[in-house]
C-alpha cells in the first residue's frame, strides 16, 4: 500500500444535509497533507470518518490500509489523533497522562522521553487545566505520537494559540514528518497551509474543489501579486495599465493597488519613479494561498471560530 | 490488564483531588456516625442485641453507594463527554467499556474504604457489633453497589453535561438520603413513609446490607428489586451511552 490515506467517494450526511459529498482523495506515505475550508466545509467530518469515529454513508475509507469500521482498534493502534474539541481530564497532571496513553497501546515509546522531546519536562507535575494553550497543544500532540505512529491526524491543532504558540507549532510538526510520519493537517489558517503542507485539499460545502501543491495551486488559481502604494491626488494610475506586468489596478481612500505578475514590483516602481512619485509606503506582496482560498471559496475562511 | 490497571489508578487519584467527591463518600458518613453514635449511643434497643449504631451503619455504607453512583459518577462522566475527554479517548485503542471498568472499580474500592472507615471508627468509639457473616455483609455491599453503578454508568453515559448531571444526581440522591433508611432509621417512619420508602431503590440496599448484618438472612424482595435495577440500568447504559 502505498497511501497513508485513501478516500473513495466518501459521502455524509447529517438530518438530510450532506456534510461531505462524494469526496474522493489520496494522501501519500510521508507528506504533509492539509485539509483546508471555510467552516462547515466538512473537514472535520472527513477526519472523523477516516478515524473511525462515524460511518461513511457511502464510499470507501482506507487508513493504511485499514478499514476504520471493521478495523478501527488495530488502526488507531497504529494512528495518532488530536481531534477538535478534544481535552483531558482538568487535574490530571502531564506525567500522568502520559503514563495513561502509553498504557493503552502494545507498543508505546518512553512517556517521560517525549515528554522531554516536546519541552514538557518542566510541566511534568503540572495539572492538565493549569497548562498554558500552547502547553495543552504540546502534549496533545505528545500524547499522538505516544504509539510511534504511522500517520497522525491534527485537526486545528493551532486554533486558539498566540502566534508565538504557532509558530512553535508548526515546527513540531515538521519534526514528526522528519521521522517519516504522514500528517493530515485540518486548518483554517492559510499560511499555516501554506508553509507546512506538501499539499492541500481544499473543501467547500463538503466537495473537494482543489488539491494540489500550494505552489501549483497558486499558479493555477491566483497568480497575481499585488503592489499597493499611497499616490498624489493627481496621480494618474491608468497609465499603469500600459506595462505589461500589470493586469489590473484599483483605488480606494487614495491607496492603489497594482495586482500582476513578472518584474511587477521593479516595473511599477520603475514607472512611479520616472513619474516623479515616491511613495513612502510602496509594498509588494507575492500571492498566497489566501488568494486561492478567496479566488475558490468566495470568501476569506471565517477566523472567528 | 494494564490498560485497566492504569486507567483505575490514574481515575483513583484524580477522585482523590476532588474534595466534594471525598468529602461525600468518606468523610460525611463517618460525621453521621460520630453525630448520631454520640445522641443516641450504642445501647442494645428493647430485647435485640443490636443498639442503635449497629443498625445505622449499613445506611451509612449505603449513603457511600448512592453518593457515589448517582452523583460522584454522573457528574464525571458527563463532564467528560461535555469537555471531549470521552472524545479523546475514543480516538486510542481503548476498548469502549474500560472508562466506565475503572470508574466502577474506584466507586467500589472507594465505598470499600469508606465502608472500613465507619466499621472502624464504630467499633473503637461504639462498640459496633460485627456481622456474625463479614463475607455475606460484602457480597450485599458490592452487589448494592455495583447495581446503584450501572444507575450511574446510565445517568452518566445519557446526561449532557455536569450541570444536569448534578441536578438530576442530586434530585435523585438527597429524597433517598432521608427516606430510605440510610440517614435515619425506618423504624422511626410512619407507617406511610415507610411504604412510600419502598419505591426507593436505596431502601433496598439498606435492607439487604442490614438484614445480612444482623443476622436475619438475606431479604429476598431487596434482593429482587436490586437485580432488577442492575439489569434495567445496564442494559439502558448499554444501549443509550453517548460519546459526545
Amino acid at each position: 500500500m502505498d497511501s497513508a490515506l485513501h478516500i473513495d467517494h466518501l459521502t455524509k450526511s447529517y438530518g438530510g444535509t450532506p456534510a461531505v459529498d462524494g469526496l474522493s482523495l489520496d494522501v501519500k506515505r510521508g507528506e504533509i497533507f492539509g485539509l483546508i475550508g471555510p467552516n462547515g466545509a466538512g473537514k472535520t467530518t472527513t477526519v472523523e470518518c477516516a478515524v473511525g469515529l462515524r460511518a461513511p454513508d457511502v464510499g470507501t475509507i482506507r487508513m493504511l490500509g485499514l478499514d476504520p469500521q471493521a478495523q478501527g482498534r488495530r488502526l488507531r493502534q497504529r494512528i495518532g489523533v488530536q481531534l477538535q474539541d478534544a481535552a483531558l481530564p482538568a487535574r490530571l497532571t502531564v506525567r500522568e497522562a502520559a503514563a495513561l496513553f502509553a498504557a493503552l497501546y502494545d507498543n508505546p515509546a518512553d512517556p517521560e522521553r517525549l515528554l522531554a522531546t516536546w519541552g514538557l519536562a518542566d510541566q511534568r507535575d503540572t495539572a492538565f487545566a493549569d497548562l498554558s494553550g500552547g502547553q495543552q497543544q504540546r502534549l496533545f500532540i505528545t500524547l499522538a505520537l505516544i504509539n510511534t505512529p504511522d500517520l497522525v491526524v491534527l485537526d486545528e491543532i493551532s486554533t486558539g494559540l498566540d502566534p508565538e504558540a504557532r509558530r512553535a507549532t508548526r515546527d513540531l510538526i515538521r519534526s514528526i514528518r522528519e521521522r517519516g510520519t504522514s500528517v493530515v493537517l485540518v486548518t483554517h489558517f492559510m499560511d499555516e497551509a501554506e508553509a507546512l503542507c506538501d499539499r492541500v485539499a481544499m473543501l467547500v460545502d463538503g466537495r473537494l474543489i482543489a488539491l494540489d501543491t500550494p505552489a501549483r495551486l497558486i499558479e493555477t488559481h491566483a497568480p497575481a501579486a499585488r503592489v499597493q502604494f499611497t499616490a498624489p491626488p493627481d496621480f494618474e494610475a491608468g497609465t499603469l495599465d500600459a506595462l505589461e506586468a500589470v493586469t489590473r489596478i484599483e483605488r480606494s481612500n487614495g491607496r492603489i493597488t497594482a495586482y500582476g505578475r513578472g518584474p511587477l514590483l521593479a516595473r511599477v516602481a520603475q514607472h512611479l519613479d520616472a513619474h516623479g512619485v515616491t511613495p513612502p509606503d510602496l509594498t509588494h506582496r507575492p500571492p498566497t494561498l489566501d488568494d486561492v482560498f478567496s479566488a475558490l471559496a468566495g470568501s476569506g475562511p471565517d477566523d472567528a471560530a | 490488564m494494564r490498560a485497566l490497571w492504569t486507567m483505575t489508578w490514574t481515575e483513583a487519584k484524580l477522585f482523590m483531588r476532588e474534595p466534594a467527591a471525598v468529602f461525600f463518600t468518606l468523610a460525611f458518613p463517618l460525621l453521621l456516625l460520630l453525630v448520631f453514635g454520640m445522641i443516641f449511643g450504642n445501647a442494645p434497643l428493647g430485647d435485640s442485641a443490636f443498639g442503635s449504631v449497629d443498625r445505622s451503619v449499613p445506611g451509612y455504607i449505603a449513603i457511600m453507594i448512592g453518593a457515589l453512583s448517582l452523583i460522584g459518577v454522573p457528574i464525571t462522566l458527563a463532564t467528560y463527554r461535555e469537555k471531549g475527554v470521552l472524545r479523546r479517548f475514543r480516538v486510542t485503542p481503548m476498548p469502549t467499556g474500560l472508562v466506565l471498568a475503572a470508574h466502577g472499580l474506584v466507586a467500589l474500592v472507594m465505598v470499600l474504604i469508606g465502608t472500613g472507615l465507619v466499621v472502624g471508627t464504630g467499633v473503637v468509639l461504639f462498640d459496633l457489633r460485627l456481622p456474625a457473616s463479614p463475607v455475606g455483609v460484602l457480597a450485599a455491599t458490592v452487589l448494592g453497589c455495583v447495581s446503584f453503578l450501572a444507575v450511574g454508568f446510565l445517568l452518566g453515559g445519557t446526561l449532557p453535561t455536569a450541570r444536569t448531571a448534578q441536578a438530576v444526581g442530586m434530585a435523585l440522591f438527597f429524597p433517598m438520603l432521608f427516606l430510605s433508611g440510610a440517614a435515619l432509621p425506618r423504624l422511626l417512619f410512619p407507617d406511610l413513609l415507610r411504604q412510600i420508602s419502598l419505591f426507593f431503590p436505596l431502601t433496598h440496599v439498606v435492607t439487604l446490607i442490614q438484614n445480612v448484618w444482623m443476622g436475619t438472612g438475606w431479604n429476598m424482595v431487596a434482593l429482587g428489586v436490586l437485580a432488577a435495577l442492575l439489569l434495567t440500568s445496564a442494559t439502558g447504559a448499554i444501549a443509550l451511552f453517548r460519546w459526545t
